[in-house]
């Protein structure tokens, strides 16, 4: 999967013969795998003793056509969006943050950390915004070390943002415990934001601000890395350092600062499940969101919108599933067989797609 | 201090070395084939967590560990094999297909021990243990090190055999061949996706048996999501361990011993808390990274996918 967007060269064409071209293509290459994952995942279901046409209504029906769904699912969508900025910048540029669960936890600490005991001296806006950079602080903080090591030692950052997850994961769990626990309840967590001193809510329903911020997010991070002059940098780098550095750029700085964005989105994704919608962090609480959000980002080809729509329907089966474990009697692990099924076939797909294109030219 | 170093504190710090070590050691020696071929394996975690479940799921009706053991290879082998067809023979990126596959088998998995074993949670016996004559008696070291179930040595005799492969043996040198320059293999007369695809089969076997050794001997009994990221620090020991199996060996065991520092230090009274244990072996690991970083030196055509013919 190269790091350059094939969606952009898709844009529907004026020519009948190329915009039917251009349909073929969706169809072989998104519709077709995502149908196809549908099945694979509904033989499963049935060899279970599951109807899969009842499964897969329920999970539709509770996450996407109830009030009440649809609105979880939206709220949802808040940290997973921030986590699929951070991804995007971080792939279109070459380089596998694989580490965004730690330093998404981190930020969550930082925010629930500072948040409270600002309430009393900050007017409301300002707490929030502090809370965000204090936590897109931390989460960039985070990735320094994988950072520098790629930039100027050439080690692989796989293992580095691997290693600094299992790490920030432990030493999130050290702050909550032992250093930002909160003194006046029995329960181990930090203390509790006030829900009217959380982020504002949409209008008269219960979806968190954070989602349209989030939305805000991956739209600008699309637009920097394919219209502007640095995101133009960062792709080249992804492409080829070796040309990058002929070219005259700064490869090592270029590598730390996409390393700071994309932790620095991972960061702000847990400030916005804190200060949006939970208010506090419960000892162990780890939602490992990351590891779901990089297939996502994968299954778009790094590509903004369709990340969004991605994690939109992704967020609807979640919250479906969510359900169904509990009424149809499915555990929630079933969404994974689904995810899984549908990025091998995604990618099986686009083998099929290359190799068609080969033949014909 | 002095209550640190009591025998039973040292005999349990030991024997959770060994017990939480084994499983680290047979998924780091399987990667390392891997990634001496060229196949960068993120799969691997997937592969112990389909080793554990079939590998408890036939000493269970088997009532054989040993069976069990075969079970575990088989699990890891099968989801091996997708690995070696999608990202060897097909070249799809190794890193979506490796993350793709250990989500699916976490969620099979899970699946299927909802359905099979969420009421009953059957549980296996305890296993025999090998007692080595005289050495058992040793104090303290004694019953850690030499009353412990065969498989603990047969996978420390596969350190000696692979280092012995690694060095020795044409066959070495063809895997060093496929994961350095694969042209030049495929040039020389060498299959190069039949090299890779059996280095991919290998690690799938020695994952799957790590993984059935923590569900049949460290807990009796399958979990899902069980092997908690062992396999990726099964990835990290190859990577550190620059191609060598003895040094997979050393970094498997002070991993195990920092895993198990938690239990043996509440034997011993001590009140530091486990969260701050457990952050120990990937400090070390960093701080190894920070200071040798330059030298952790890995296959020139990792994570590429070769085919004839291309430039």
């Amino acid at each position: 999967m190269s790091a350059s967007s094939e969606l952009d060269d898709a844009a529907p064409a004026q020519s009948p013969r190329r915009s039917s071209r251009w349909l073929q293509r969706f169809v072989l290459v998104t519709l077709g795998p995502i149908l196809a994952a549908l099945v694979v995942s509904g033989i499963v279901l049935l060899l279970f003793g599951v109807d899969p046409l009842e499964y897969y209504g329920y999970v539709v029906r509770r996450g996407l056509l109830s009030s009440l769904g649809l609105q979880q699912t939206a709220t949802r969508m808040a940290p997973l969006l921030f986590l699929a900025a951070g991804l995007i910048v971080a792939f279109r540029a070459g380089l596998w943050n694989l580490g965004v669960d730690g330093q998404f936890l981190l930020g969550a600490v930082a925010a629930a950390a500072l948040a409270p005991s600002l309430v009393d001296i900050l007017p409301g806006w300002a707490m929030l915004v502090a809370g965000f950079c204090v936590a897109a602080l931390v989460g960039a903080l985070w990735s320094v070390v994988p950072a520098l090591l790629r930039a100027y030692q050439g080690v692989n950052e796989i293992i580095t943002t691997l290693m600094m997850t299992f790490l920030g994961v432990s030493l999130a769990n050290v702050l909550v415990k032992l250093v930002f626990l909160d003194p006046t309840t029995t329960v181990p967590q930090t203390r509790t934001l006030p829900v009217p001193d959380r982020m504002p809510r949409l209008f008269d329903t219960t979806i968190s601000s954070g989602m349209i911020w989030g939305i805000l997010a991956v739209l600008a991070v699309h637009l920097m890395m394919t219209r502007t002059a640095f995101g133009l940098r960062l792709r080249t780098v992804g492409a080829n350092p070796h040309a990058a550095a002929h070219a005259g750029l700064n490869v090592p700085l270029l590598t730390v600062a996409v390393f700071a964005i994309s932790a620095g989105f991972a960061g702000l994704a847990g400030a916005s499940e804190v200060l949006g919608v939970t208010g506090n962090i419960q000892a162990d609480w780890n939602p490992a969101y990351g590891l779901m959000v990089i297939p996502l980002v994968f299954l778009a080809r790094f590509h903004g919108v369709g990340s969004i729509i991605l994690i939109f329907l992704y967020s609807t089966l979640l919250i479906g599933a969510e359900s169904a474990a509990r009424r149809v009697g499915v555990p929630q692990d079933f969404t994974l067989v689904l995810v899984s099924s549908l990025l091998i076939l995604l990618a099986l797909a686009e083998w099929l797609d290359a190799r068609r294109s080969w033949t014909e030219s | 201090m002095e209550a640190l170093l009591t025998a039973a504190f040292l005999s349990s710090l030991l024997t959770g070395a060994i017990v939480a070590g084994i499983p680290l050691l047979l998924a780091g020696l399987g990667e390392q084939m891997s990634e001496k071929a060229g196949v960068l394996n993120i799969g691997i975690e997937g592969m112990m967590l389909a080793g554990a479940y079939l590998g408890f799921l036939t000493a269970w009706t088997s009532s054989s560990i040993w069976l069990g053991f075969l079970g575990g290879i088989a699990g890891g082998i099968l989801v091996a094999a997708l690995m070696a067809l999608l990202c060897v023979v097909l070249r799809l990126n190794q890193i979506v297909i490796g993350i793709a596959l250990t989500l699916g088998v976490e969620g099979m998995t899970a699946l299927l021990h909802h359905f099979q074993f969420s009421r009953t949670y059957p549980r296996l016996p305890a296993p025999d243990r090998v007692d080595l004559p005289f050495l058992t008696d040793i104090p303290v070291l004694g019953p850690s090190l030499f009353g412990r179930h065969p498989l603990v040595y047969l996978a420390l005799i596969s350190v000696l055999v692979l280092a012995f492969l690694y060095r020795r043996t044409n066959l070495g040198l063809t895997l060093r061949a496929a994961g350095e320059k694969p042209a030049a293999l495929d040039v020389a007369g060498g299959h190069v996706i039949a090299i890779r695809s059996a280095a991919v089969l290998f690690t799938g076997g020695m994952a799957g048996l790590g993984g059935a050794y923590m569900a049949n001997i460290g807990a009796g009994l399958f979990i899902p999501y069980m092997t908690g990221g062992a396999g990726f620090i099964g990835i990290v020991l190859a990577m550190l361990a620059r191609g060598r199996p003895l040094w997979v060996l050393a970094g498997a065991l002070i991993f195990g011993a920092a895993l198990s520092l938690t239990t043996a230090l509440q034997v011993a009274g001590s009140n530091i808390p486990t969260d701050v244990i457990q952050m120990l072996p990937f400090a070390a690991v960093m701080l190894v990274l920070v200071i040798w970083g330059r030298r952790a030196r890995l296959p020139a055509a990792l994570g590429v996918g070769y085919e004839r013919g291309a430039r």
